[in-house]
């Protein structure tokens, strides 16, 4: 599995190579550092927020309420700084990740102690989460204006040719890359997801595993509730509607098998750039933004089908390794057989 | 308890197999074999696993094509395109897991795939819940037509299963395993229905790994041994030495090759164990190096109370001591801590992670001792997967490669070596030989033996009675979530656990 998972990932590198060089031959400029820069910078949200996805699905489940999460915390967030404008930033990101933290453990707790489906949980709390950002803001919008400029500008400032926003994403990376193959929590996430049953009877408590993956994803949506805000230098209700989706299509670009189980760190930030170059690049070779929908969508069922197909190469693998692969069919003439 | 039938007079068989072929890649998997099946008789085909068996039934039921050879049903040849062409000439075949959908009704289960229509080719929901009422009743099946199959207990799901193979006017019907998931007395009603497909003329091709069953259901038999009939007659001529002599093809003296071992002190004691809904007054103490047989009906309770002696489900009441210490047992990975692992049944299912590598699943159950502070040491991880993989000849490539892509028996190894590997002081294994053939069986009780004479205490849940009598230093039996009693080694006979199991005191 690790080999085609490497696969996998080789295979996006050599696309996400091929596609920049394409734009690049339309568009001068399109390959030059500043401009992967940017594209790197201008994904690192979306890189943050599948890798806590990623963690969820990993337990067979889905969260689609990330993207409520950091509307509701960007929004406390920015007028927590609008209202209090001399409390230190590293103290603000701290209530972003702890507000965020704290949403995503009442997915989980619903899912865990009360055993509602993810997809029914988190489509309640995605409704719940914009409605409370709705309450607490009024429908007001927190302007520019309104937030101080060390919380506007940190994620801005330019380390080594990269805004700290893309260092961000990188720390996180990291982070996750550590946590996912070098812990005991990440081993418990892919067992929990590989065969519930075989972790529960080797001691892995696979409900708890469930319940802070949603943790984690909630945490990281809370950072990103923060870095959304700053980046956009606005806070309303209906910011990165539907994000979830792109999210959740990182992922199964990615190869994070939706059964559980399945799936690399690499697999998801490289499904995330993905999406990222593509929405980069068709702007600057002058293509519509519906054709950006309506080539993500395809790429997507291209995905999925990759997944599937792989699904059955193992199946046949297993057949084959028995020695008793499928004998050929129809090599003998039918003769009265509808007797 | 084998009853002898009378044989029908009609010698005529009604389906007949001559010299039938069948070759996969790299193996012959039936070689010239010959079947004859008889109106009104039951006809055994024993085998070991991997004796062609199930080949043998895909080809009856249209699924593989022989290579040679020719199937005749009343005297004429037939071929069989696919399997509709082979339910068409009357055969039917009833598999071990037959595939029933729960949210459908009883009726509809039974008619899937050919429901009556009616004239404008919709479903014709009165006739079928009509035929299926009746099929239902000719089999004795106390079962309404509209139940949704989710209401119905394990037994009457099979019966469902039946009602549906009859369901295409079978004049052969074909029963893989179908006792395999039954307790006694669903047993004695699946018996009670094949008397009366018996007495209706069918003929019908019986499939099972138990000697006392096929005595008692069956006349004839037919015996394969890899891939070839070996012999074939009368039940009522033949003796079972003699056919555990054609399927191995040697005489088989020591199928429990119990060892006595020096029992020790106790090292478990359950005292007064209950819980609310599933068993209650469970109390006996468990020595080192002793197999404690633990023996009941399906459903009396045995696996409930040995899941919450391993900390999935909690007890309502009563204790466990381990080497002279009250130990609380919450979770699974308590208990693992503790020393008491819980080798499931399905082992296939239950077992390994088949994604993850091989040492990633050797060393689940003991990642604390293979972590420093939350974090694995990958080293320490593959040097406990190396031991054990050594230590049960264990044939992999390399010990990082899925444990998807090793052979069941290698996938089984990998399951033993993760339990092995917490060191464990009590080791509950429950129904370690169900569904496998005689010679994994007896490597399966070697080595329950080897366990129990390195000082490890075993607690063996199994509902054969030869695997109960064969391997146990003592047995306990539940009946009704109780215990029903408790007999060392030389006070045991047969009778008295069946009777003690099913309450015939």
């Amino acid at each position: 599995m690790s080999r085609i998972l490497k696969y996998r990932e080789l295979l996006l590198v050599g696309i996400i190579v091929v596609l920049v060089a394409i734009f690049s031959s339309r568009a001068p400029g399109f390959a030059s550092p500043e401009s992967l820069a940017n594209i790197f910078n201008d994904t690192s949200i979306l890189m943050i927020l599948a890798l806590g996805q990623m963690a969820v699905i990993l337990t067979k489940s889905i969260d689609l309420s990330v993207a409520a999460n950091l509307s509701f915390t960007g929004m406390a967030i920015a007028m927590m700084n609008a209202a209090y404008p001399q409390l230190p930033l590293p103290l603000l990101i701290v209530m972003a990740m702890g507000i965020g933290a704290l949403l995503g453990a009442i997915n989980g707790l619903m899912v865990w102690k009360i055993g509602i489906p993810s997809i029914v949980a988190t489509l309640g709390t995605l409704t719940i989460y914009r409605g409370m950002a709705f309450v607490l803001s009024g429908g007001a919008w927190v302007n520019q204006t309104q937030m101080t400029a060390t919380f506007l500008n940190t994620p801005r400032i330019v380390v080594l040719g990269l805004p700290l926003l893309g260092w961000a994403a990188i720390l996180v990376i990291a982070l996750i890359a550590i946590a996912f193959t070098r812990t005991v929590f990440g081993r418990a996430l892919y067992a929990a997801g590989g065969n519930p049953t075989a972790a529960l009877y080797a001691g892995i408590d696979v409900g708890r595993t469930r319940f802070f993956a949603f943790v984690l994803s909630g945490t990281l949506a809370g950072l990103c509730g923060y870095l959304w805000v700053s980046r956009y230098a606005v806070a309303y209700v209906d910011i990165a509607a539907g994000f979830e989706l792109d999210t959740v299509a990182a992922c199964v670009i990615g190869g994070i098998s939706t059964l559980g189980g399945i799936g690399s760190v690499g697999g998801a930030v490289l499904g995330a750039l993905f999406l990222g170059v593509i929405k980069n690049a068709l702007p600057v070779i002058n293509v519509s933004p519906f054709w950006q929908m309506a080539i993500s969508g395809f790429v997507i069922i291209v995905a999925v089908l990759f997944n599937a197909r792989q699904e059955k190469r193992k199946g046949r693998l297993i057949l084959r390794d028995a020695a008793k692969s499928r004998p050929p069919l129809a090599e003998v003439p039918v003769e009265g057989a509808a007797a | 308890m084998s009853v002898v039938h009378a044989i029908p007079e009609a010698p005529a068989p009604l389906l007949e197999m001559r010299g039938i072929s069948k070759s996969f890649p790299g193996v012959k998997a039936l070689d010239q074999v010959d079947v004859a099946l008889y109106p009104g008789t039951v006809t055994a085909l024993i085998g070991e696993n991997g004796a062609g068996k199930s080949t043998l039934v895909k080809i009856l039921t249209g699924i593989y094509r022989p290579d040679g050879g020719e199937i005749v049903v009343d005297g004429a040849p037939v071929h069989f395109a696919d399997a509709e062409a082979a339910i068409r000439s009357g055969i039917t075949a009833i598999h071990q897991e037959t595939v029933l959908f729960d949210e459908l009704s009883v009726a509809e289960n039974i008619f899937l795939g050919h429901a009556p229509r009616n004239r404008l080719g919709l479903v014709n929901w009165a006739a079928m819940n009509a035929r299926a009422a009746a099929l239902l009743t000719s089999i004795d099946a106390p079962i309404s037509p509209y139940t949704r199959l989710k209401d119905l207990s394990i037994a009457h799901r099979h019966l469902v299963a039946i009602a549906r193979a009859l369901s295409v006017e079978a004049r052969v019907v074909i029963m893989d395993e179908p006792t395999a998931a039954l307790s006694y007395k669903e047993v004695e009603d699946l018996f009670r229905i094949i008397e009366r497909l018996k007495r209706q003329g069918k003929a019908i091709l019986f499939i099972s790994h138990k000697f006392e069953e096929v005595y008692q259901i069956a006349e004839r038999f037919v015996v394969f041994r890899d891939g070839r009939s070996i012999g074939s007659g009368l039940l009522s001529q033949t003796g079972q030495d003699e056919i555990v002599r054609m399927m191995v093809g040697r005489s088989v003296d020591h199928v429990f090759p119990k060892v006595d071992v020096a029992i020790g002190s106790t090292v478990l004691k359950v005292s007064g164990y209950a819980h609310p809904t599933e068993f209650d007054g469970i109390s006996f103490e468990l020595r080192r190096g002793e197999i404690l047989g633990l023996y009941g009906l399906v459903g009396a309770g045995r696996s409930e109370f040995c899941q919450a002696l391993f900390g999935i489900t909690r007890p309502s009441a009563g204790t466990v001591e381990l080497e002279g210490r009250r130990i609380d047992i919450r979770s699974p990975a308590d208990a693992i801590a503790a020393g008491i692992v819980y080798v499931p049944e399905e082992r296939g299912r239950h077992g390994a992670v088949l994604q993850m590598p091989i040492f990633q699943n050797i060393s689940m159950a003991t990642l604390g001792r293979t972590t420093r502070a939350g974090f694995l040491r990958q080293a320490e991880e593959f040097a406990l997967a190396r031991r054990y993989a050594e230590r049960l000849d264990l044939r992999a490539a390399a010990l990082s490669v899925p444990v998807g892509t090793l052979s069941g028996g290698n996938q089984q190894k990998v399951v033993i070596g993760k339990w092995l590997a917490t060191r464990p002081k009590v080791i509950i294994l429950d129904e370690p030989t169900k569904g496998v053939d005689i010679g994994s069986k007896a490597a399966v009780h070697a080595f329950m033996s080897e366990l129990a004479g390195e000082g490890l205490s075993v607690i063996m849940v199994s509902s054969e009675l030869p695997e109960i009598l064969g391997m146990s230093d003592r047995v306990m039996v539940m009946r009704e979530g109780r215990m029903a009693g408790l007999w060392e080694r030389d006070r045991l006979d047969a009778e008295t656990l069946v009777r003690a199991a099913t309450g015939n005191a």
